[in-house]
């Protein structure tokens, strides 16, 4: 297969040729893993269940909004219904009367889903340390990322996503089969 | 009519019953010796003195003091402008007084936040369950024996809590230190 090297002129021919690509000969087809395809299909739409608890959900409908736009990276509708949608963003202070509510709702999502811990108060119960505050949402369901802050800006949670979207891509396909 | 005068004016209807009004910071309280009575004085509060606004309802612990509770009701004219505080003392075993729903309707949640906290219990209350912990919490959290981290419980299907872990005690700041590092929230004793 030809290989184009230009150095120092960015050309359409450089990127297709790092994955062995060369359409003069393939025309518009790519040849892939399955596993690999469905990774990128799973990552690039990404449909949050946004459990907006406290003030984080302010952060994460501004993440929403049209200035740090989280639906460029795929998360194009906050589907409020848990059959409907892939993570669940946490964002807010769990409580323990809340703790079984949020336990059923992950409980109804499909697979496969991932849950991002958005704040202090998800990640390890914040500043709340008492009687009435679950210690971290972690103590209920399996976290995939969590982020810091209090509130985390947007772009933390973006950066979260993206961190996701990493290890949504590198998922073994035989582990999810048998899971589900 | 100033809030000393509608305090003047609550002492003279209802005689020793009710203390001196005290003034302090613009503000007037005043004492109830019998809280069994807080019925017909806020009643006399709002229809005659025109107190249509009960702005709060809160409770003391007065921890190794007999009577152990205090309640305090903070009461506003909203065509006056004036403000009133009237506070009332009720003993461990009997842990109870008469509600005043039937006076202002707010006083509904404002009892039951206080029956869930601190276990008073409110006698004719129209519905006195938990409001903030839920049916079946075995422990008054608010009280001062109770610890800040809380006890471990366990309700199926409703809900559970553990003890958060507080690392040697509750973090606090010093307000009113030199700089950051002086009001950094940690454990403090006396000395610091």
């Amino acid at each position: 297969m030809l290989v184009w090297r230009t150095f120092g002129v960015r050309r359409f021919m450089q990127t297709w040729s790092e994955i062995g690509y060369d359409s003069k000969i393939e025309g518009d087809v790519i040849v892939t893993r399955i596993d690999a395809a469905l990774n990128w299909f799973r990552k690039n739409s990404l449909w949050p269940m946004p459990m907006g608890l406290a003030c984080c959900a302010i952060e994460l409908m501004a993440a929403g909004a049209s200035r740090f736009d989280i639906s460029r990276f795929g998360s194009e509708v906050m589907r409020f219904s848990p059959r409907q949608s892939d993570v669940m963003i946490v964002a807010g202070t769990v409580t323990y009367k809340m703790a079984t509510a949020v336990k059923r709702i992950y409980d109804q999502m499909s697979e496969p889903k991932w849950v991002i811990a958005m704040g202090a108060c998800a990640s390890t119960g914040g500043m709340y340390r008492s009687y009435a505050v679950l210690q971290g949402v972690d103590r209920i369901l399996p976290v995939d990322v969590y982020v810091a802050g209090c509130p985390p800006r947007p772009e933390a949670l973006l950066d979260a996503l993206m961190k996701l979207q990493n290890k949504v891509q590198h998922e073994p396909f035989l582990e999810t089969l048998k899971k589900a | 009519m100033t809030a000393l005068e509608q305090a003047n004016q609550l002492k003279a209807k209802f005689g020793d019953l009710i203390s001196e009004p005290a003034v302090a910071h613009g503000e007037i309280t005043i004492h109830l010796a019998d809280a069994e009575k807080i019925g017909d004085v806020c009643a006399f509060a709002k229809a005659e003195l025109g107190f249509n606004y009960l702005v709060d309802i809160s409770s003391l612990d007065n921890y190794g003091e007999d009577p152990r509770w205090t309640v305090v009701y903070h009461l506003r004219g909203l065509a006056s402008g004036c403000e009133l505080r009237l506070k009332t003392n009720v003993s461990e075993e009997k842990s109870e007084l008469p509600t005043i729903t039937n006076v202002w309707r707010t006083a509904d949640w404002h009892e039951r936040e206080i029956y869930d906290m601190m276990g008073i219990r409110f006698r004719g209350h129209p519905d006195l369950r938990r409001i903030l912990m839920w049916e079946g919490y075995p422990y008054f959290p608010l009280r001062k024996d109770f610890p800040l981290g809380g006890k471990p419980t366990q309700i199926p299907e409703v809900a559970f809590t553990q003890t958060a872990p507080l690392e040697g005690g509750p973090f606090v700041t010093a307000p009113g230190g030199k700089d950051a590092v002086e009001r950094e929230p940690r454990v403090r004793t006396p000395e610091n």
